[in-house]
C-alpha cells in the first residue's frame, strides 16, 4: 500500500511540476474507466490514476465516490455524480457539477466502495486538498497525512508550510512533515528533530507513529523514539485518570437523571414505584413522536426538537403518573408489598401498550447537530451529548430543589411527608398533594427520558434497564433526600468507571453491588438519612 | 409479616394455576388441518427481534395455504408467547406438542432458550427449526439449524478482515455481550487467530452485560488498543439493544470505519432501523442474507413481506431468510415422506434442497445444518448493507468447531447406521463431549 501511495504522490509531484496538469478531456477519459472497472482493485487503480492527474478538479468525483454518490448510467455507461431525491436520483456532471437530469434508481448502478478504497481516496484527497481555502479542510488533510506518513509527502508539505498563514494549521502541517521525515531516508539529525516535534504532540496517534518508527530504525533514532513514547505515555496516564473521572461524572449524571424522579415518588412519598422506568420510556417515546412530526412537517426545526419535546414529555408522563396515582396507588398507601406488585403490573401494561402502538422494534431518535461529535480538552475527548446531559441533569436537580425548598407547594409536600396527620390538621389537602407529588416525580422521569433517548435505545424495554440502578441510587443516597440522590449518583458513577478498566464491565458492576450491600448493612438509611413517613413506615 | 407473605404467595400461585387451567382448555381437534407451532417471544426483552419472525412465519404459512396447503390439508399456525422467559420456552414447547399436537415447531432465538427446549423435543419426539446464527457445538436429532454455524459467519468474516480487501488487519478486539454465544464464538476465533499466527498481545477480549448502555470506557479502550501502529479491527458479538449505544459512542468518539472497522455478527437491518447510520458507513456485518441482495426471489420476498405486514418500511433480515429456507425444506420433506409424522420427516429432511433468497440453493446436510453463502456487507447511509465480499461457493455448516481442542474430533451424521450427533472419530465412539 505504501508503495502505491509513494508512486501516487510522486506522480502528483511530477504533474504539479510540469504545472500544466492533465487536460479536462484526459480526466474525462480516466473517469470513463469506472464504467469498465471490475472489483475493488480495478476501481482502486482508476482512483490512483485520477489522483495522479494532480488536477484539483478530481476532488469532486473522488469525494462523491467515497460517499457512495458516484453512479453509472446503464443506458450509455456514462459516469455521474448523483444525489438521491426520493425514488429518483438527480445526476450532475462529475467534473463541472452541471445538472444532467434525473434517473430512476433502476436505470443507474452505484459504483461500490469499501473501507480500503475509502482510505485510498482519503489519502489521495489529503495531498490534493493541502491548498484548500477552508482551514478545516487543510486540517483534515494534515491529519490524514500525519496518520499515513510517506517520504514523498515532504515536498508538497514544505510548499504548504511556506504558504500557510494560520498558525494552528501550520503546526499540524509541520507535524505531518515530521511524520513523513521519519519514514524517509533523511539523516538521523533530521529524524531526531522530527521525533522531538511529534513527541510534543503527545497524543495516541503520536504513540502509534513512534511505535512503528521504533520497530525499524537505527540505534540513535530508536532510543529517541523509545524515550519519546515513554514520555508521552506518562502524560497519557495522567489524562487516563482524568478520563475515568469524566466518564464517572457522565455516568453519574445519567444515573441522577434516571433516579431523580424516583427520589420524589419513592424517596419523598415512600411509594415503591416499579413503573418508574416506564415513565422514562414514555418521555423517550414522546421525543420520538415530536421528531417524527418535525421531520414530516417542519424539517427546519429539527435542532429544536429536544427543547420542544421537554415540556410535552413532562406533561405526558405527569398525566400518566396522575392517572396511576388516582387509579391505583392511592388505595394502597401503607401497603408496600401490594404497591410493588400493582406498579409492577402497571409497568407491564405500559410496556405492552407501547409495544402494540409503536411496534417492538427500536425507534430512531436523531441527535440534533449540537449533540453530535466531540471536542478535546488536552488529551481528553469529551462528547457533546454527554456534556449536555450532565448540564441538563444538574439543571433539573436545581429546579427540583428550588421547587421543594422555596415554593408553597414544596412546603406542603414536605409537610405531608414529615407528618401527614399534622399537615391535614393544618388544612393541607393531603390527597391532592400526594397526587401532584406523584405526577411531579413521573413528569421528571419523563424529561429524563428525553435526555436518555439521546444515548440509549428507544424501545419498550428502555425503562427496564434503569429501574434497578435508580432504586440503587436512591437507597444508597438516603431515602427522602435530594442531595443524597445527587451524591449517590455521582459516587456510584465514578466508582463504577474506575473499576471498569481493571475489572471489566461485568465484574465492575458486581463489585459495586457488593459494596452497596455492605454499605447498607452499616448504614441502613443510606448516606443522608432523613426523618419522614418513608422512614417511619 | 412472614405469615402474611406466605398467604399472598399462596393466593398468587393459586391464581396462576387457575389461569393455567383456563388457558389449557382443550383446543378443538380438527383433522383437516396440519398444525405448525410458532415459539417466539412476543413480549419481554427478546420481543424486539422475535416478533418479526412470528410474523414472517405467519406469512409463509398463509402463502403455502394459498398454494393449496400441504398433503391436501390446510396449515394452521399455533402461536404461543414464551415472553423472553427461558423456562417458559420449555413449558410452551410442551404445550404445543402435547396439547396442540403440532407437526413441527419454528422458534427460539437465544441459545439459552434453545437449550431449555431441547429435552422437551427429544422426549416428545418433535421437530424444531432454529433460525438464528449460533455458537455451534451442538447437533440434535430433533433440531434443524437453519441459522449460521461459526464457520458460516465468524471465520469467513475474520478471513475477510485479514485479506487485503478487508484492510490486512493485524490486531483484534473481540468485544461481546457476556453469555454463551459470544464466549464460545470468541473462544473459536481466538484459537483460529492464533493458528493464523496472531500473537496473544494483539488480541483483546472484553465482555459487557446484557443491555449495556455506557460504552465510554470500552470505546476509549478500543481507541487506545488501536493506536499501537498496527491495523486494528473490532469483531463484535454484542447482542441486541446494547448495539445502539455502542455505535452511537463509536460515532461520537470519531472512530471511523476506515481506521478501526467493526465487524458485527448480531447487527442486521432490524437493529440499524433504530439508528442514524450516517456516521457508521463502512462498518461491517457478516450474514448469509442481506435485504439489499438483488435477486428476483428476494425482491418477491420483500414485496410479499411489505404487503403482509402492511408497512413498506419494515426491513427483512437474515433469520427471516433462515425461516423461509427452513419452512420450505419442511414442506418439501413432508411431501417426500407423505406424512407429517416427525420420525419420518426427520429422515426425509436430509438432502432436501430449496432455493434461498440470495440466488442459489440451500441443502440440508446429515448434521442437520444447511449450506449457505457467506456475505460480508458494509453499512450504508440508508441503513442497508452493501455486499463487499461473498464466498465463491456455498459453505457447509460445521457444528463441531475444528479449532477447539474438545470438539475437533467430533462429527455429526444423523443418517442410519451412524445416527449420532457427536461421533468421536478418534475413539470411534458415539457420545463425545464438546465444550458446552
Amino acid at each position: 500500500m505504501t508503495f502505491i501511495r509513494a508512486g501516487l504522490t510522486l506522480l502528483f509531484l511530477l504533474a504539479t511540476l510540469s504545472s500544466s496538469g492533465a487536460g479536462e478531456a484526459d480526466l474525462r477519459g480516466i473517469i470513463a474507466k469506472f464504467a469498465t472497472a471490475k472489483g475493488f482493485s480495478e476501481i482502486g487503480a482508476v482512483v490512483h490514476e485520477l489522483a495522479a492527474a494532480g488536477d484539483p478538479a478530481v476532488e469532486r468525483p473522488l469525494a462523491a465516490l467515497a460517499d457512495g454518490n458516484l453512479y453509472l448510467r446503464k443506458a450509455d455507461s456514462l459516469v455521474f455524480v448523483g444525489k438521491e431525491a426520493g425514488e429518483s436520483v438527480q445526476l450532475s456532471d462529475p467534473l463541472s457539477g452541471e445538472a444532467s437530469g434525473e434517473a430512476a434508481k433502476d436505470d443507474i448502478t452505484k459504483i461500490k466502495v469499501n473501507n480500503t478504497l475509502r482510505r485510498v481516496i482519503r489519502d489521495a484527497l489529503g495531498t490534493l486538498t493541502l491548498g484548500a481555502k477552508d482551514p478545516a479542510v487543510r486540517i483534515a488533510a494534515a491529519d490524514t497525512m500525519f496518520k499515513t506518513p510517506d517520504a514523498a509527502n515532504i515536498g508538497p508539505l514544505d510548499a504548504a508550510i511556506a504558504s500557510e498563514t494560520v498558525s494552528s494549521v501550520k503546526a499540524l502541517l509541520e507535524q505531518a512533515r515530521a511524520a513523513s521525515v521519519l519514514v524517509s531516508d533523511r539523516p538521523d539529525g533530521d529524524k531526531l528533530a522530527a521525533i522531538a516535534l511529534i513527541g510534543a504532540r503527545g497524543d495516541r496517534d503520536a504513540v502509534s507513529l513512534l511505535t512503528s518508527v521504533e520497530a525499524n530504525s537505527t540505534d540513535a533514532v530508536r532510543q529517541a523514539a523509545t524515550a519519546a513514547i515513554a514520555n508521552i505515555n506518562s502524560t497519557l496516564a495522567f489524562w487516563d485518570a482524568g478520563q475515568n473521572i469524566w466518564y464517572g461524572i457522565s455516568l453519574g449524571s445519567v444515573l441522577l437523571l434516571a433516579a431523580i424522579g424516583l427520589a420524589i415518588t419513592f424517596g419523598v412519598m415512600g411509594v415503591i414505584n416499579m413503573a418508574h422506568g416506564e415513565m422514562v420510556m414514555l418521555g423517550a417515546y414522546t421525543t420520538f413522536v415530536v421528531q417524527q412530526v418535525i421531520r414530516t412537517s417542519f424539517p427546519g426545526l429539527f435542532d429544536w426538537s429536544l427543547v420542544i419535546a421537554l415540556p410535552l414529555a413532562f406533561l405526558v408522563s405527569a398525566l400518566v403518573g396522575l392517572i396511576i396515582e388516582r387509579g391505583v396507588i392511592r388505595f394502597l398507601y401503607g401497603r408496600p408489598l401490594e404497591t410493588l406488585l400493582a406498579t409492577w403490573g402497571v409497568s407491564l401494561i405500559l410496556q405492552q401498550a407501547v409495544r402494540s402502538i409503536f411496534g417492538p422494534t427500536n425507534q430512531e431518535v436523531g441527535n440534533p447537530s449540537w449533540m453530535s461529535g466531540s471536542f478535546n480538552v488536552g488529551q481528553l475527548a469529551i462528547t457533546w451529548n454527554r456534556l449536555w446531559i450532565l448540564v441538563f441533569a444538574l439543571a433539573v436537580f436545581a429546579i427540583l430543589l428550588y421547587v421543594m425548598k422555596r415554593t408553597p407547594w414544596g412546603l406542603q409536600m414536605r409537610a405531608v411527608t414529615a407528618n401527614r396527620r399534622m399537615a391535614a390538621s393544618m388544612g393541607i389537602r393531603t390527597p391532592w398533594v400526594d397526587a401532584l407529588t406523584f405526577a411531579l416525580g413521573s413528569g421528571i422521569a419523563g424529561i429524563a427520558g428525553v435526555a436518555l433517548s439521546q444515548i440509549d435505545n428507544v424501545s419498550p424495554n428502555l425503562g427496564r434497564g434503569y429501574i434497578i440502578d435508580s432504586f440503587m441510587v436512591v437507597v444508597f443516597g438516603g431515602v427522602g433526600n435530594l442531595w443524597g440522590t445527587l451524591v449517590g449518583a455521582f459516587s456510584l458513577g465514578i466508582v463504577n468507571k474506575f473499576l471498569e478498566p481493571y475489572a471489566g464491565a461485568v465484574l465492575g458492576k458486581i463489585v459495586v453491588l457488593v459494596l452497596i450491600i455492605l454499605f447498607i448493612q452499616k448504614r441502613p438509611r443510606g448516606l443522608f438519612a432523613l426523618k419522614g413517613r418513608a422512614v417511619e413506615a | 409479616m412472614r405469615g402474611n407473605f406466605s398467604t399472598i404467595t399462596k393466593m398468587f400461585s393459586a391464581s396462576v394455576v387457575a389461569a393455567g387451567l383456563l388457558m389449557s382448555a382443550p383446543a378443538k381437534a380438527a383433522d383437516d388441518t396440519i398444525k405448525v407451532g410458532i415459539l417466539h417471544s412476543l413480549s419481554g426483552t427478546m420481543a424486539i427481534s422475535e416478533t418479526t419472525l412470528k410474523d414472517a412465519m405467519l406469512m409463509l404459512i398463509d402463502e403455502q395455504n394459498a398454494k393449496g396447503g400441504l398433503l391436501g390439508k390446510k396449515l394452521e399456525a399455533v402461536v404461543v408467547d414464551p415472553a423472553s422467559n427461558w423456562p417458559l420456552f420449555a413449558e410452551k414447547a410442551r404445550e404445543l406438542i402435547s396439547k396442540d399436537k403440532v407437526a413441527a415447531v419454528f422458534g427460539c432465538w437465544t441459545s439459552v432458550s434453545r437449550k431449555s427446549v431441547l429435552p422437551v423435543f427429544s422426549e416428545l419426539d418433535n421437530i424444531l427449526f432454529y433460525p438464528v446464527q449460533y455458537e455451534g457445538e451442538e447437533s440434535e436429532r430433533n433440531v434443524f439449524y437453519t441459522g449460521a454455524a461459526p464457520n458460516q459467519q465468524a471465520i469467513p468474516a475474520v478471513d475477510y478482515l485479514m485479506s487485503e480487501d478487508g484492510g490486512s488487519v493485524k490486531r483484534w478486539v473481540l468485544e461481546g455481550t457476556d453469555y454463551v454465544y459470544p464466549r464460545t464464538t470468541n473462544k473459536i476465533l481466538e484459537a483460529y487467530l492464533k493458528a493464523k499466527g496472531v500473537a496473544a498481545e494483539d488480541i483483546m477480549v472484553n465482555y459487557t452485560p446484557f443491555g449495556f448502555s455506557d460504552w465510554q470506557t470500552e470505546v476509549s479502550a478500543i481507541k487506545k488498543f488501536g493506536s499501537a501502529g498496527k491495523k486494528t479491527a473490532v469483531v463484535s458479538t454484542v447482542n441486541g439493544d446494547a448495539n445502539v449505544p455502542f455505535y452511537k459512542e463509536l460515532g461520537n468518539q470519531g472512530i471511523k470505519a476506515e481506521d478501526i472497522p467493526v465487524m458485527a455478527f448480531s447487527v442486521g437491518e432490524e437493529e440499524l432501523a433504530g439508528l442514524d447510520t450516517a456516521p457508521l458507513v463502512g462498518h461491517l456485518a457478516a450474514w448469509n442474507y442481506f435485504e439489499s441482495i438483488d435477486t428476483p426471489e428476494n425482491k418477491k420476498f420483500i414485496a410479499d413481506w411489505h404487503k403482509f405486514i402492511k408497512n413498506d418500511k419494515r426491513t427483512t433480515n437474515d433469520p427471516m431468510e433462515a425461516h423461509y429456507i427452513g419452512f420450505n425444506m419442511w414442506v418439501k420433506a413432508v411431501e417426500k415422506a407423505g406424512t407429517t409424522d416427525p420420525d419420518k420427516v426427520i429422515d426425509a429432511m436430509i438432502g432436501v434442497s430449496v432455493p434461498n433468497l440470495t440466488g442459489g440453493y440451500s441443502t440440508m446436510m446429515p448434521n442437520h445444518h444447511i449450506t449457505k453463502p457467506v456475505l460480508i456487507g458494509e453499512i450504508q447511509a440508508d441503513g442497508q448493507f452493501e455486499t463487499v465480499s461473498r464466498t465463491p461457493g456455498l459453505v457447509m455448516g460445521d457444528e463441531w468447531s475444528d479449532y477447539l481442542p474438545d470438539s475437533k474430533d467430533l462429527i455429526s451424521d444423523w443418517r442410519a447406521p451412524l445416527s449420532c450427533g457427536n461421533f468421536n472419530v478418534a475413539t470411534g465412539k458415539c457420545g463425545g463431549k464438546g465444550t458446552n
